[in-house]
């Protein structure tokens, strides 16, 4: 056992030596127009050096560190109580959800405009996540190309008003729509594919439609993006300090208040707040009708699924362009919102922060893919100082999460993924 | 009512049937046995068209179904009780039931689901448990009654005794020969030679993917070789 850590141990840092030594290990120095390798200073290669002992100590101890990382859970009251009944759970949750849209609904009006801005940020994450939910928690389909679908319904309502000037209303449903229409033809040849295969291509499938957008240049700008995308309106009600479009009125000279620029970014959060009510509702409500079970019974059981008549495509498809629909729906609040759009808003991290909030929330719970939303969105904001940091805190509290918790924070009464290829 | 003619079944390229006929009428009870391994759970499995018969027809209720997807024969009034009964484990007693139903309206299902109840007066005490937390007798009738759900006319049972305690056992095969008082053609898979053929109208027995023999169920638990291999002597 201890032999067999250590012969571990050793290979574990060898592999960290060979990976980080090349890689930090030297510098590229352009010499007029020859490029000449040098050795990076003693300081980079004692870090290297001291990175594979770290490795090496871990992996020689590892099964006492991660018996005492096992032991947390201690620590926290709620994780070692039974779970409660579903029906007294289903309860506390609708209560607790009913005082956070309450407290929701006052937010805009006690907090600072830009906290307000920050809010409807982490309100698009929650239309994500409850949308991706869907997709990974419910029908347990792992999507790592998901933000392609945002971006269908950010572009097509940003193209729409540039080319043919629809407005936020009319182009909500219609992103939304195409970006499932978009789900329903990517799901329908990928959808035969299992577990890890699945991942990959859709990874393949999110950086396709993000390279798409950045060289369509006639279309969409490229990287430059699009500009200029309006802003929702309340019954023809702009805005803006001037009205903007023909025929419309302006919304602080209809009430005859004064201008402020509040105005349009509370108009936004309550939208976005609306639209996330509407997202979580029609998501629960899935949940409850036989197509919200069709995608636990084959996620669960495919076999014993399938031997009732199921057909496995189809169930799939159906969650996987559900999913799509609302990453449109979010895809075009996230447009209005910031007014202009580029590919770069796109790129697979978006994905990964996506799949990051179901993963911690507990895949399937609605109330724990809210909370992780709000913590994902908020807590690199307030830890602004770490920025270059945030990506390694990021990946470290994922792998924490893994070992302390891997059913999220809180889980859903059942929970599975498909991983493996099966049947 | 259901008909195989001369099926080879294919695992990649390794033949776990080869060529095999068997035929159920309506009304009737007919058995299958046959060793571990011998290709029964295939050949159930063929006829749900999971994996599809590579020759050979396959013909439910005069149609040839060889090439159906799956999904479409389970929708035809035959249904399976998987191998290892293969419950929901997460979902409760009734929302499996719920599942077997799945295409009919709800009218249908609320009957359904009442006969099913009356046939496992266990399983409406059990009504709101998961499935996953039952004994394996328990699971076993949610197996039935989950299949029964859809209202078969044939019903096709992939070792229902496996694992299961000598009184549990006698209470399924009860159960089974209930069916066929309902007018359900049964189609039975087991290892347990002696009371499946007892109960059977017919039966074959199946010897690594193939036939070897088929009779009466009488005249099979009277016959030396089957007493031989297959009764203990
Ligand atoms: N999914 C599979 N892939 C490959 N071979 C299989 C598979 N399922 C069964 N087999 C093989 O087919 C043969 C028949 O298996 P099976 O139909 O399960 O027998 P039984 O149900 O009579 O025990 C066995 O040799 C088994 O190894
Ligand atoms: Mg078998």
């Amino acid at each position: 056992m201890a032999a067999q850590n250590f012969k571990h141990a050793l290979f574990s840092a060898v592999v960290t030596l060979i990976i980080s030594y090349p890689i930090l290990g030297f510098n590229l120095v352009s010499e007029g127009i020859s490029v000449q390798l040098e050795g990076a200073d003693t300081f980079t290669l004692v870090g290297v050096f001291a990175a594979a002992v770290v490795v090496f100590l871990f992996q020689l101890f590892r099964d006492t560190i991660m018996g005492g990382l096992g032991k947390l859970p201690a620590l926290n009251p709620m994780a070692n109580r039974p779970p409660m009944p579903q029906r007294k759970r289903l309860k506390v949750e609708s209560v607790l959800l009913t005082l956070m849209l309450i407290g929701a609904l006052f937010w805009p009006f006690i907090a600072s405009r830009g906290a307000v801005d920050l809010a409807t940020l982490v309100l698009i994450y929650i239309m994500l996540a409850l949308g991706l939910n869907v997709v990974v928690g419910l029908a347990g389909l792992l999507d790592l190309g998901y933000v392609a679908f945002y971006a269908v319904g950010a572009y097509s309502f940003a193209l729409l008003s540039q080319y043919f000037g629809i407005s936020f209303w009319f182009a909500l449903p219609i992103g939304a729509l195409l970006a499932a229409l978009f789900g329903l033809v990517l799901g329908f040849p990928v959808l035969r594919l299992r577990g890890d295969y699945l991942a990959i291509v859709t990874l393949g499938f999110g950086e396709i439609i993000r390279i798409l957008l950045n060289n369509m240049t006639n279309l969409t700008g490229g990287p430059n993006g699009i500009g200029g995308i309006p802003d929702p309106t309340l019954f023809g009600m702009e805005f803006g300090r001037r009205v903007k479009e023909e025929g419309n009125t302006s919304f602080h000279e209809t009430f005859g208040i004064a201008y402020a620029g509040e105005h349009k970014v509370i108009f936004l959060y309550l939208i976005a707040l609306v639209l996330a009510v509407i997202t979580a509702l029609v998501i629960r409500r899935l949940m409850r009708m036989p197509v919200g079970r069709a995608w636990e019974a084959l996620r669960e059981d495919e076999i014993a699924a399938k031997s009732l008549g199921l057909s496995r495509t189809a169930v799939k498809l159906s969650a996987f362009t559900i999913g799509a629909f609302f990453a449109g729906f979010a895809g075009t609040v996230f447009a209005s919102k910031q007014g202009f759009i580029s590919p770069e808003s796109f790129v697979f991290l978006e994905s990964a922060i996506i799949l990051a909030i179901v993963v911690l929330g507990g895949m399937g719970s609605q109330m724990g893919v809210i909370l992780a939303a709000i913590a994902v969105t908020i807590l690199p904001e307030l830890a602004r100082e770490f920025s270059e940091y945030r990506m390694l805190i990021f990946g470290a509290a994922m792998v924490l999460m893994m070992v302390w918790r891997p059913q999220g924070l809180l889980p859903m009464r059942r929970i599975h993924i498909e991983l493996k290829p099966q049947g | 009512m259901l008909v195989l003619e001369d099926v080879h079944t294919h695992y990649g390229k390794i033949e776990a049937l080869h060529g095999v006929s068997v035929q159920v009428n309506k009304g009737e009870i007919v058995s299958l046995i046959g060793a571990n391994g011998a290709g029964k759970t295939t050949l159930l499995m063929t006829v749900c068209g999971n994996p599809r018969a590579s020759s050979g027809r396959v013909i439910l209720q005069g149609k040839d179904i060889t090439n159906d997807l799956t999904s479409n024969i389970m929708r035809s009034g035959i249904a399976i009780v998987p191998e290892g009964r293969r419950v929901f484990s997460g979902l409760t007693v009734e929302e499996n039931l719920h599942m077997g139903g799945f295409f009919n309206t709800k009218a249908e299902i609320r009957k359904s689901q009442e006969h099913v109840y009356e046939l496992f007066p266990r399983l409406k005490e059990r009504e709101h448990q998961r499935a996953g937390t039952m004994s394996g007798g328990e699971q076993q009738m949610l197996a039935i009654g989950r299949a029964l759900m859809s209202r078969p006319n044939m019903i096709i049972l992939d070792e229902p005794s496996l694992g299961l305690a000598p009184l549990v056992i006698k209470q399924i095969f009860e159960i089974i020969g209930q069916l066929r008082e309902e007018g359900i053609t049964v189609f039975l898979v087991e290892q347990n030679a002696h009371q499946a053929l007892n109960l059977a109208d017919r039966g074959y027995v199946l010897e690594t993917g193939r036939i070897r023999l088929h009779d009466t169920g009488k005249n099979l638990l009277e016959n030396p070789d089957v007493q031989n291999a297959y009764l203990g002597g």
